[in-house]
């Protein structure tokens, strides 16, 4: 504010201008430095909400892509986040099992054998090809399945919104195979590294945190790409486009199954992390959510993304361990306040100051 | 149709083209033709089926009777894309611009000669297609504000970056859906200089209410009534005719 009106006052001074130039190239790089050296800094309890909360924000970055670029709200991505995960899970369980045992809870339920679509479950590497697969080829078929036959918008988001609800309840109602509510817990070890060795904790951290970057610089250079173009032109005009001899479906199909894609790796890191998946995080509440998350960095900006699910989990952690039955009140709130005063977000508002404080 | 002359230029056919929206014919057995490089004005009351003609060209609604010949194609069931393919393309009466595009990518989207997607991964303009979206952009006055968002141009802008949009994909027939609506004299004169600076390189109808407009363009004008075909020949004679006077002129006077 200071810096506002002393160029105001003296339009040829440079100097708050030459800060904000200097202060946009420093502070990503001073953040990312901070990310990289968070293990030495952080207690190991917050080191994994960290990690976790990157993990949402890759999810965060597919958002970008396709409701802000290419106009599509998804209220169903926690199906895909849940199936990244539970591909995870899945091996997890497997792998810490004596030769010949099922898990737990399948005893439990009275199952005496392994379900045959758990089986091949028990090789890691089948687990992290199926945890890509299988959402991206779901989110595919799904969406083409919609897309084709011409419905959007509104409509979209609502079949999303009861595929998240479907999803979560099989998970529920099919407790023996599935966990049920509680879902898959209790994992050991992941390609035989223990996963509570320190050094495993801080790789695990580091390759979410450069899977992040991947994708952050990836989804970067894709949104300049023709391709971006393309999206943002069928989001603006897609009888337009129809009509300029360009098919829009196949664009929304590969955007959105992209999505899905970042949404299961999240969701994959997110298990590893938290140490569970269960219905609580792939149903509908947890869906739109992570629609907020994107609404209140700004659904634009690929930056304002992270910075929205880093800062809304952080926000949220504090606030539901103190105050539980608060939070959802409190995000609504903060949703509804967003979407009416801020349409671009956070990310939207800096721009503005910025270009505020540049324009003097 | 009968005179060998007049079937080797042929471009387009509409041929007793009937549309029934659930009993109310928006065209009733409508036929006409357009010759290689005709410009060719379409003009009517409201409601007589003008924009349904554009529509039905385009492979938006299908006709229930007739047939849509270009170029010696029955076009008339063809997938939209497939019919842009073809080389038709239709400039809506609403701007139909991409405005959250710069107005060179608008003209370069148009411009682009393979629109599959994964061929779409580069990055820019590639340098086959430069020249073209240079030269439309000076076509349409825009070359100054090529790198500005399309969304806040002004109105007249808008309608002349689709018509250049229109013009980029190289189709050789060309639909212009009420390229005056909203514009001004100065700008609809522009518009006319336009669309006579293509010549006859490209086949243009056009639909306009505006009777100045179509005075400036001088071509062969068709009324339309109710669905039907009215009257057609120069401006002088569509002014002179009666029957034209009392369906239309009639209104608008």
């Amino acid at each position: 504010m200071s810096e506002a009106v002393l160029s105001e006052a003296l339009p040829q001074a440079t100097a708050p201008r030459d800060a904000m130039a200097v202060a946009q190239k420093i502070v990503p790089w001073a953040l990312l430095g901070l990310a990289i050296v968070a293990p030495w800094l952080l207690s190991t309890y917050d080191l994994n909400l960290l990690a976790r909360f990157m993990a949402m924000a890759i999810l965060a970055l597919g958002l970008v892509l396709i409701w802000g670029h290419g106009g599509i709200l998804s209220l169903g991505h926690g199906v895909f986040f849940g199936l990244g995960g539970y591909a995870l899970a899945m091996h997890m369980k497997l792998v810490d099992l004596p030769q010949g045992e099922i898990p737990d809870f399948m005893l439990w339920s009275g199952r005496e054998a392994l379900p045959w679509w758990w089986e091949p479950f028990a090789s890691p590497w089948f687990a992290v090809a199926a945890l890509l697969i299988v959402p991206a080829l779901l989110a595919g078929l799904f969406c083409w399945a919609v897309f084709h036959r011409r419905v959007g918008g509104t409509y979209f988001a609502l079949i999303s919104q009861a595929l998240a609800l479907a999803f979560a309840t099989l998970l529920i109602s099919r407790q023996d195979v599935t966990g049920g509510f509680n879902g898959l817990t209790q994992f050991s070890s992941l390609f035989g590294f223990g996963l509570t060795r320190p050094s495993v904790v801080f790789g695990l951290y580091w390759i979410t945190l450069a899977l992040l970057c991947l994708a952050f610089l990836g989804l970067k250079l894709l949104l300049g790409s023709r391709f971006g173009v393309l999206l943002r032109a069928t989001r603006d005009g897609e009888n337009r486009m129809r009509f300029l001899g360009y098919s829009p479906t196949p664009i929304k199909v590969a955007a959105f199954t992209l999505s899905a894609l970042l949404a299961a790796l999240a969701g994959a890191l997110f298990t590893l992390h938290a140490g569970v998946i269960s219905p609580a995080m792939v149903g509908v509440v947890p869906s739109i959510e992570m629609v907020i998350w994107v609404a209140v960095g700004g659904r634009y900006s690929l930056a304002g993304a992270i910075v929205g699910a880093l800062l809304i989990n952080i926000a949220r952690d504090r606030v539901s361990s103190a105050f539980p039955e608060l939070w959802l009140y409190l995000m609504g709130l903060l949703f509804i306040v967003v979407v009416t005063l801020m349409p671009r977000g956070l990310a939207g508002a800096t721009t503005a100051l910025i270009e505020k404080v540049r324009g003097r | 149709m009968k005179m060998d002359d007049s079937t080797r230029d042929l471009l387009l056919a509409v041929d007793g083209v009937t549309i029934d929206y659930g009993g109310f014919k928006a065209l009733d057995g409508f036929s006409m033709t357009l010759q290689k490089g005709e410009t060719r004005v379409v003009i009517g009351p409201n409601g007589a089926g003008k924009s349904t003609l554009c529509d039905t060209i385009i492979g938006r609604v299908r006709p229930s009777a007739g047939r849509v010949v270009f170029r010696g194609e029955d076009i008339s069931q063809l997938p939209e894309q497939a019919i842009v393919g073809r080389g038709i393309c239709r400039k809506f009466q609403a701007p139909g611009i991409l405005s959250g595009l710069t107005v060179e990518d608008n003209v370069a989207l148009a411009a682009r000669r393979d629109r599959r997607w994964w061929r779409n991964l580069g990055f820019g303009i590639p340098a086959a297609e430069r020249e073209t979206v240079d030269r439309i952009l000076e076509m349409v006055g825009l070359a100054d504000c090529r790198h500005r968002e399309a969304g806040p141009l002004a109105h007249g802008q808008k309608q002349w970056l689709e018509i250049g949009m229109v013009i980029a994909t190289g189709a050789e027939l060309i639909l212009l859906d009420e390229p005056t609506a909203g514009m001004g004299p100065a700008e609809t004169r522009r518009t006319a200089e336009l669309i006579h600076s293509l010549g006859d390189s490209r086949t243009v109808l056009v639909i306009d209410h505006d009777m100045s407009f179509v005075e400036q363009l001088n071509a062969t004008v068709t009324v339309m009534h109710q669905g039907k075909f009215l009257a057609q020949g120069d401006v002088a004679s569509i002014r002179q005719n009666a029957e034209v006077a009392a369906v239309y002129l009639g209104h608008a006077a």
